[in-house]
């Protein structure tokens, strides 16, 4: 079967979390092993780091924080934030990471797509894309890089082709207009991704109610959800969220 | 102590914390004499399966394989580590697997989404003690886009249905190869390498 998941997303800084993970049972609230270990224990399907640290300091701290967390999870976990090489991704990997996401890296050199890929698999390269609405484009929907503050004019279904070819083994699309609005993923975007390409896309940004998960993979042909205030906050448990998509007649693991 | 065979290539380190965690002591290794000397042997793998195998080649390590699986040792292939116990695959032209295991490897032509990456349910074929106390339809997790299709169906221990029904687990004697990774497989994947440890406790 073609089982759907849910992946928890986690912003760590400087080897600590940034928003911090709701969960009754923390002793502490800002440490993201933790969490990783509550939402793998809560049923979370997979575990995404975003690593928003910006020193190279910082970065060493994040190396030790996944570590950390590799080794205390029994679900598969994908690192992404900063990665510029196959170097990088070597280094995640050496201390458990089973996947990596690369977002920006890839915008200024798509080789890296191909290297990574031959290297270690299609199956451990993940490619994060940032979009926003632009009517300039044939799909509608542009590339953003940097954290979502450059525009680069290119098009985003095109570019998610583009480095699937390149032998990317997901695609994580995150819309920047309807990140954090709580307010719903954006559908035409991740169907018009998911629709586009070969591999699984995980839908990302925006999540805020039980709907919008099963409206991601119904119409927005998601293979996955990414969801992090909806899960960090303490509004629906991980079990919640598979109780409903699977109401919803969406196969999942419960 | 069970030795994780390291050419390089590979999800070595999930691989030993999960071992830690059902108790089993366990050596990552590239050293021909600490693999024939460990009490049970695990080939993990990860990547294409032409450059597992030369990387394997290129370690010296191929003989210690075939080796352990010759004299009796529990030896488990986990993901394309269980691809390469089998004869060819198709990956990127043909080329030769270590053949324990006579099959192929080919890629999935179905129309969902390749790789096929997430939990699916493994039910049990032929009777085996890797899947002693697992439950029959249990989840595990796989991350892979080619599958195995053994010469005799009777080595698939576990199947698996992604858009068709194919060996998800198989056992030859005391060599086991699964397609998904138990090491991240949650509770269940911890129960399967329990018995895989006890297995090579008592060989």
């Amino acid at each position: 079967m073609d089982y759907k998941k849910i992946i928890p997303c986690l912003d760590v800084k400087d080897g600590r979390l940034v928003k911090g993970v709701h969960f009754v049972e923390l002793k502490e609230v800002g440490d993201p092993a933790e969490a990783a270990a509550a939402y793998s224990e809560a049923g979370a399907d997979e575990l995404v780091f975003l690593d928003i640290t910006a020193t190279v300091e910082g970065r060493k701290t994040m190396t030790d924080a996944v570590k950390r967390t590799a080794d205390g999870i029994s679900v598969p976990l994908t690192v992404g934030g900063g990665i510029a090489s196959t170097d990088d991704m070597q280094r995640l990997f050496d201390v458990g990471a089973d996947k990596v996401s690369v977002n920006t890296a890839a915008v200024r050199n798509p080789d890296l797509v191909k290297e990574a890929a031959e290297k270690f698999g299609s199956e451990r390269i993940t490619v994060a894309i940032d979009t926003r609405k632009s009517d300039s484009l044939p799909s509608g929907f542009e590339v953003m890089v940097r954290g979502g503050r450059e525009p680069t004019g290119i098009d985003a279904v095109e570019w998610a082709g583009k480095v699937v070819a390149l032998g990317a083994g997901a695609i994580l699309p995150t819309s920047m207009d309807a990140d954090g609005t709580q307010a719903g993923y954006d559908i035409p975007m991740t169907r018009a991704i998911a629709d586009a390409v070969s591999v699984p896309v995980i839908a990302s940004g925006g999540a805020g109610e039980l709907e919008h998960l099963s409206a991601a993979i119904l119409e927005g042909h998601a293979a996955a959800v990414l969801v992090a205030s909806i899960a960090h906050f303490g509004k629906f448990t991980i079990a919640q969220m598979k109780e409903h998509l699977a109401a919803a007649g969406i196969p999942v693991r419960l | 102590m069970i030795a994780i065979i390291d050419y390089g290539l590979g999800n070595l380190r999930s691989v030993q914390c999960a071992l830690r965690r059902v108790g089993a002591e366990s050596a990552i290794t590239a050293d021909a004499d600490e693999i024939s000397g460990a009490d049970g042997v695990i080939l993990p793998g990860v990547g294409a399966f032409w450059r597992a195998m030369e990387n394997l080649r290129k370690s010296d390590l191929v003989n210690v394989v075939l080796e352990t699986a010759k004299n009796g040792k529990p030896l488990l292939g986990i993901c394309l580590g269980m691809q390469m116990l089998f004869s060819e695959s198709d990956e990127h032209g043909r080329h030769e697997g270590l053949g324990i295991i006579p099959g192929k490897v080919i890629r999935f032509t179905e129309s969902l989404k390749i790789p096929h990456m997430g939990w699916n349910e493994v039910k049990h074929g032929t009777p085996s003690p890797l899947f002693e106390s697992v439950k029959d339809g249990a989840f595990f997790y796989f991350a892979h886009s080619y599958y195995v299709v053994p010469n005799d169906p009777a080595v698939a221990i576990g199947v698996t249905d992604y858009g068709k029904t194919y060996a998800s687990a198989v056992q030859k004697g005391n060599v086991f190869g699964v397609q998904f990774h138990p090491e991240r497989s949650g509770p269940v994947g911890l129960e399967m390498l329990t018995n895989f440890y006890r297995l090579c406790k008592t060989t």
